[in-house]
């Protein structure tokens, strides 16, 4: 166990920590590479330019937190404890967003709340163009990241708590209160903190939809790729990298504290009809669902018609991608190579890594010091991790500096920045699961592969299919990640939609975000398909 | 079962995986047997395939890997980079950016095969010179007449225009610290009024604009869709979009309009020597300063210069005399100065 735990801490040290330490060294020196203390930092805090972006940056990411979390978690509330039709339904429609890029909710938006918007009246003459587009774009892209770790913690409920409780005549509201609510727990401090440091990091919606409001991840983007300023781009990353820090100690906080709660005697929770409770339920659902589909709707639109707003007429042209430069159709083919790729080592991967952080015996501090590792990507913003990618493996003295510009970076590099939610939903699977499992196979003289293997895999066979999709979508939809360390041969669909939008062009970027889009309906298609049939092999335990 | 259940699956996924893997190393290891080139650009990303077509014409035994973004990008790119550099050579990036790259010693200097029919302006000082111009881009004003219809506002003639209150929130314009057409603006701006008179001209028109964009482009196809009324871009990227259809003016202020130029280097430590000298000899040939005239209304071979639709035939008398020198020079100065200015007041104003 030990062994397989350092193979994944090595490669987390290889390609997470030692770029970050050098992207670290490189916020203490001047522009010759020389040493020069906390002089930067110092620049920084005397810029009100600069450090006015801290306030911003938390600001909106605090607004985005508060509307997400309850929006997500009533969401994924009516999805397990209601009966209100087409649940099915409403959880595929929820997950849209993940499976967009970032950078099309900021497209839609100029179609929907922009000057010539088709709502621009919504706002009442309030401008699209900062904190509000900014928090709209924000709740869509990271409404789906809140509810998957809400869901998990909500999808194993022991029936027996519920049963006490109606047997004792609790109210309604007392149940959720006493107990919904503290099994969630757990699943809703981890939601807050992702939700948060991924509004917090993101550069892609204020990229594109922030006007002239700068925040901390734009700001790296300004410092580097304006000003050439690495040193700089350094200092605000380092800054962005506190809130990780915080919300790791909130995690462990949280997690001394986190008991059991599907014992090996648990009995799974099936909730039963109630007719005006599954109105309401299905009423919030569809109002959610309306707002998250518009979006898509808008941009496929935006990809259809012939020159907004004065053209309205429908034509194919902007799916001309190879005309329109920024990697044709090219790089949306090394897009399905990538995710691919990253979809299956990448779940692989951070499966075994997180179960060995829960269950190996000993090695504390190693354990700990992998689960920080594994944290911290989430606040490490796409755009710092690349470019500390840039620092690292072009190095001359590096050997592995041949990956520079390859596939294999592009996959390395993803599935790390994408880590922290697959760690983190294997991990709150893997705590709802009794460790007496693992107690009585010892007692067996089993050894822990066979335990592993026939039960723990198998109960969080969803958990982990639901990482593979993650870690597919995500690798379609990256953009920040990816933006220093593609190559020629490598460019990717994002980029293009990227490097489109720059010019100021929608209808084209919209069309081949909505190629993205599509691409990943028929993964989740496929992923549906097969989780349906393994669920009806190996879940048959969860009914009664 | 569940465990034979189990088995199969893994075996089903081991066989993807095993694809997957063939697919990803298949498209790695192919390579081609002509020489391939790996080329940094910021020329548009809509012109780059007619650009190596053309090339290909006369040489079709070198390949071209286009790795291409906007000018702060690319330059940004290439100075990470620095220690190893990715690119044989860079084809379509702003003078003063190259620069830059001249000052940290990254470049080059070679004389291309009929160097001596560009324009002086147009190649760097020395002799041989670190890079030779292709093109010149100019800034202008995108003024979208539908929109200033329906807001009453009148056509602007000058730069000065755009200060009166009358267009207030109705402007944008690239950021300087992202953008090179930003940047060559503010430039020109403080070349023709003089320092102190530029700054207060650009603290007047910080409150009329709208919003500061990343890129170039980005103001006029704004402008062009009229989200924003007014942008201030360049030539190229005008014409391009009254062509697409949008009821925009291209107007060219009557103080003259900052410029800047595309231009070609060789990057120092380049494996592929003979085929780079061959692109750089190529690119300021007479076939490539025709392909450069199709976009850009003025080339470095200046009296080859054709008129572009859409724009006016005298481009040259409506560019002001610019010292790229101290542009590059004081880039980083200007920048501080202009982020301290006008990006502290982050909020839209109301």
């Amino acid at each position: 166990m030990r062994v397989f735990l350092g193979v994944i801490g090595l490669y987390l040290v290889i390609a997470l920590a030692l770029p970050l330490g050098i992207m670290l060294g490189k916020s203490l020196q001047g522009p010759k590479d020389d040493f020069v203390g906390l002089a930067n930092y110092i620049r920084y805090f005397s810029t009100p330019a600069l450090f006015q972006s801290i306030g911003n940056s938390l600001w909106v990411s605090i607004l985005s937190t508060v509307i997400t979390v309850p929006a997500a978690f009533f969401y994924a509330y009516a999805l397990t404890r209601s009966r209100m039709p087409l649940r099915g339904l409403f959880k595929t429609v929820a997950l849209v967003p993940i499976l967009v890029p970032s950078l099309l909710p900021g497209l839609a938006l100029v179609y929907l709340f922009g000057n010539q918007g088709l709502l621009k009246g919504a706002l009442f003459g309030r401008s699209i163009y900062g904190p509000i587009g900014i928090v709209m774009a924000e709740v869509f892209t990271t409404f789906p990241h809140a509810l998957l770790i809400i869901l998990a913690a909500l999808a194993l409920a022991d029936a027996r708590l519920y049963e006490a409780a109606v047997a004792l005549r609790a109210s309604r509201p007392r149940v959720f209160w006493t107990v919904t609510l503290p099994g969630a727990r757990y699943g809703l401090i981890s939601a807050t903190f992702v939700v948060f440091t991924t509004v917090i990091t993101d550069f892609g919606a204020p990229k594109v939809i922030g006007g002239q409001y700068n925040v901390l991840a734009t700001d790296v983007y300004k410092q580097v790729v304006g000003q050439q300023n690495f040193q700089m781009g350094a200092v605000v990353s380092v800054i962005l990298l506190v809130p990780a820090i915080f919300a790791f100690m909130v995690d462990r906080a949280v997690r001394s504290r986190q008991v059991a709660l599907l014992s090996a005697r648990a009995v799974p929770y099936q909730p039963s009809p109630q007719r005006r409770f599954d109105l309401a339920m299905l009423a919030y659902c569809v109002v959610i669902g309306v707002a998250i589909l518009s979006i898509v709707v808008v941009s496929q639109f935006a990809a259809l018609v012939k020159f907004f707003p004065y053209n309205l007429t429908l034509t194919w042209a902007h799916y001309d991608f190879d005309q329109k430069g920024g990697g044709g159709w090219t790089s949306y083919y090394n897009s399905i190579r990538l995710a691919l790729l990253t979809g299956l080592i990448g779940t692989v991967v951070v499966f075994v890594g997180a179960y060995l952080t829960e269950k190996a015996r000993g090695v504390a501090l190693g354990r700990g010091l992998f689960h920080f590792l594994a944290m911290l990507p989430m606040a490490v913003p796409g755009l710092v991790l690349g470019l500390a990618y840039i620092f690292f493996f072009n190095a001359p003295a590096n050997p592995l500096n041949v990956l520079y510009r390859t596939m294999t970076i592009l996959v390395i590099n993803t599935i790390i920045h994408f880590y922290t939610v697959g760690h983190l939903t294997t991990l709150t699977a893997l705590r709802q699961m009794d460790p007496e499992f693992e107690t009585v196979s010892a007692s067996l003289k089993q050894p822990f592969y066979r335990t592993f293997w026939r039960v723990t895999v198998p109960v969080c066979l969803p958990s982990t299919l639901d990482i593979a999709i993650y870690m597919f979508v995500n690798a379609m939809t990256t953009v920040s990640g990816v933006v220093f360390i593609y190559g020629p041969k490598t460019e990717l669909a994002s980029i293009s939609v990227l490097n489109m939008d720059d010019t100021g062009e929608i209808a084209s970027p919209a069309a081949m975000a909505m190629m993205i889009f599509y691409t990943n309906v028929g993964a989740r298609t496929l992923h549906a398909g097969l989780a349906r049939w393994l669920e009806r092999r190996t879940q048959a335990w969860r009914r009664r | 079962m569940a465990h034979r259940t189990l088995v199969r699956f893994g075996s089903v996924l081991l066989c993807v995986v095993s694809v997957a893997a063939a697919i990803g190393f298949a498209a790695t290891t192919v390579r081609a047997a002509k020489a391939t080139l790996t080329v940094y650009t910021a020329v548009e990303a809509d012109d780059l395939k007619k650009y190596a077509a053309r090339f290909n014409e006369d040489h079709p035994d070198i390949e071209i890997k286009w790795v291409r973004d906007s000018t702060g990008v690319v330059t940004a790119k290439l100075l990470a980079e620095k220690a190893n550099p990715q690119a044989d050579v860079i084809w379509g990036l702003s003078a003063t950016s190259l620069m830059v790259l001249k000052l940290e010693g990254m470049l080059m200097p070679y004389a291309p095969k009929g160097v001596e029919k560009l324009d002086a302006v147009f190649r760097d000082r020395e002799n041989p010179p670190t890079w030779v111009g292709m093109d010149a881009y100019v800034a202008v004003i995108c003024f979208n007449t539908v929109e200033a219809q329906k807001k009453h506002l009148p056509k602007p003639t000058s730069w000065k225009d755009l200060t009166k209150p009358v267009y207030k929130g109705t402007i944008v314009m690239p950021n300087p610290a992202s953008s090179g057409t930003g940047f060559l603006q503010v430039s020109a701006w403080l070349q023709g009024f003089g320092e102190a008179e530029g700054w207060k001209y650009m603290d007047a028109l910080h409150q009329n604009m709208g919003v500061y964009t990343h890129s170039g482009s980005k103001p006029c196809t704004m402008a062009g869709a009229g989200e924003y009324p007014i942008g201030i871009s360049f030539e190229f990227r005008s014409a391009r979009v009254k062509k697409q259809g949008a009821p925009i003016d291209i107007i060219l202020p009557s103080e003259k309009s900052g410029w800047d130029m595309e231009t070609t280097a060789i990057v120092k430590g380049t494996k592929n020597l003979d085929a780079v000298k061959t692109l750089i000899d190529w690119s300021v040939s007479e076939k490539a300063m025709k392909l450069y005239s199709e976009g850009y209304a003025v080339v470095a071979i200046t009296k080859m210069s054709q008129p572009v639709e859409h724009l006016p035939a005298n481009m040259l008398d409506h560019m002001i005399k610019n010292d790229f020198e101290w542009a590059a020079k004081n880039r980083k100065a200007i920048l501080d100065k202009w982020q301290e200015r006008y990006n502290a007041k982050s909020e839209p104003k109301k």
